[in-house]
């Protein structure tokens, strides 16, 4: 089996993008499955059903959406196998631009979409930089000025990565995407003692474990100030 | 190296440097490697960085750079060759072989859902028999180089829409400085100029540079869309996706990308449009079914067609001047 990780901001368009390019795999095949994650709620395994893709979905609720990521992801890997699947796609939303769920050796895909700015490269972390493939969409609602202008932003921050413009509506260039995505000769059977490719942010605060209360008293572990200034002497 | 010699040398490495956050204005005398060691460990997790890769990835988006600038100075693409493949059915498409040289224009027809976006797909991707529709492509006669389909800086086919819209925050100075800045222009001044004023030749309405581009009418987008792409676009083919009347002089925007030696694509059902190409590709059930070349009579037919339009407006604009129509 292959595994492919898919990430990227909500709503840039990633379910569009693998709906798509599974879609564009049909006439090869190939048993490919999806697994969502999500934080509260997601209604995106309906859609996946809806095409006849094997889907599972896991709900992070109260725990950090990437570390429940991490956590799991042997799980959901086992669970492919289980269904003879040839490609497994994890889809996970980055919630603070922060993390990454990528594994090393394990292909990458960033979803990113025109639409959120041109400062959007610079306050990704991990999820962008760390990409194999970036994959920009919503290109068809803005200049093509603007498409370029975001696409070398993108160059600037991963000039390692291989980007693609995709149309998540029409499907335009989700063909060429799945032509990247699977390989005959690779075999996964665990990704257990494989490793994230950056690290998760530290946490433990005592919001982590629950307090709601507001104040210095109530906070206590892993806590940090903004710096003002103004009040320097 | 010190980063003042990179800069030195390579000036455009600075919006590596702003782009992942690297404030190097106090170190210029220190070599990349010494800049990223002076972070603490802390520093190194609180902006998510990771040092190894971006001393990686300077020397790869260099080099990239490098490769960028001098494929600007190297013959462009002068021609496009389409080799036949298979519609849905798998029934062989109705053509031989179809070459479009620079300045020239070819319209694509076709009912929505037919096949148009797949034959620029097969374009962009530069297919070699493997895509759905099994069409080669060629560029300049010869089998297309691989930077096409993987370097982001590269890319054969830019797309001008109705649906298309500024969404940046800018002026339309800010704006084309930004996107001349990108393709590494070097006379950013002289280029800007030149792009308003083929722009404010195709609007029916001038506009100023510090209009910020959100506020642009229609018209104005269009026009400014169009001689952006013509004259600063990288991409050497450029589809023209349903360009409607309003407010902006259609044959003047295909002349400039004509001049800028585009290979222009032109999908419309507008008979204006269509019959200005010398041909024009018929696409049904996902693959071209036929060309046909423009008659005679479609380019007598055409010439009524441009009186007609001319009329059209002619009225539309002494309409925004106020004036009362007349017979």
């Amino acid at each position: 089996m292959n595994l492919v990780i898919f990430s990227g901001p909500p709503s840039s368009g990633k379910t569009s993008i693998i709906l798509k390019t599974i879609e564009a795999m049909r006439k090869r095949d190939l048993q490919v499955g999806v697994v969502k994650f999500d934080c509260l709620s997601t209604d995106d395994d309906i859609l996946y059903e809806k095409a006849g893709i094997p889907v599972k979905k896991g709900l992070s609720g109260a725990l950090c959406p990437d570390h429940y990521f991490a956590s799991n992801i042997e799980e959901v890997v086992q669970w492919g196998r289980r269904r003879g699947l040839d490609l497994l796609i994890t889809e996970s939303a980055g919630l603070c631009n922060r993390c990454s769920p990528y594994i090393k050796s394990i292909k990458g895909v960033c979803v990113i979409d025109n639409l959120s700015g041109i400062n959007t490269p610079k306050k990704i972390g991990p999820m962008l930089k760390a990409a194999d493939i970036v994959v920009i969409t919503k290109g068809d609602i803005v200049s093509q000025a603007e498409r370029e202008v975001f696409a070398s932003k993108v160059n600037s921050v991963n000039p390692k990565a291989m980007t693609m413009h995709i149309n998540g509506l029409t499907g335009q260039g989700a063909f060429e995407l799945s032509t990247l995505l699977y390989d005959e000769d690779e075999n996964l059977e665990s990704v257990t003692g494989m490793e994230l490719r950056y690290p998760m942010p530290s946490a433990l605060c005592s919001y982590c474990l629950g307090e709601t209360r507001i104040g210095d008293d109530f906070q206590m572990g892993n806590v940090r100030k903004i710096e003002l200034g103004d009040m320097d002497e | 190296m010190t980063i003042n010699k990179i800069l030195e040398k390579y000036p455009f490495a600075m919006s590596y440097f702003v782009e992942n956050k690297l404030d190097v204005e106090n170190h210029k005398e220190k070599t990349f490697q010494e800049f990223l060691d002076g972070f603490t460990h802390e520093e190194v997790e609180d902006l998510a960085m990771d040092k190894e890769e971006l001393a990686e990835n300077l020397e790869i988006f260099i080099d990239q750079m490098k490769e960028f600038l001098g494929i600007k100075e190297e013959v462009g693409v002068r021609s496009l060759t389409i080799l036949p493949g298979f519609d849905k059915s798998g029934s062989p498409e109705g053509f031989n072989e179809l070459t479009i040289s620079t300045s020239q224009v070819i319209s694509i027809v076709g009912p929505t859902g037919a096949g148009k976006s797949r034959l620029l797909a097969d374009i962009e991707w530069t297919a070699q028999k493997d895509t759905p529709t099994g069409r080669s492509i060629l560029i300049n006669d010869e089998l297309p180089d691989k930077k096409w389909r993987f370097s982001s800086n590269n890319k054969l086919v830019a797309q001008l829409s109705q649906n298309m819209n500024f969404v940046m925050d800018l002026t339309v100075m800010e704006f084309l400085q930004l996107h001349a800045e990108s393709r590494l222009v070097e006379d950013v001044e002289g280029t800007i100029q030149r792009i308003i004023r083929a722009a404010n030749s195709l609007a029916g309405e001038k506009f100023q540079l510090d209009t910020p581009v959100t506020a642009l009418s229609g018209g104005q987008s269009r026009a400014l869309m169009i001689a952006d792409t013509a004259i600063l676009s990288s991409s050497p083919i450029v589809l023209i996706d349903e360009i409607e009347n309003a407010g902006i002089d259609r044959r003047k925007a295909l002349n400039l990308l004509i001049d800028e030696d585009k290979i222009v694509l032109m999908a419309t059902h507008d008979p204006t449009l269509a019959l200005i190409a010398d041909k024009r590709i018929i696409i049904k059930n996902g693959g071209i079914a036929k060309i046909i070349e423009t008659t005679e009579e479609e380019k007598e037919i055409l010439l009524k067609l441009e009186k007609m339009d001319t009329y059209i407006q002619d009225m539309r604009s002494s309409l925004r001047n106020g004036k009362t129509l007349s017979v």
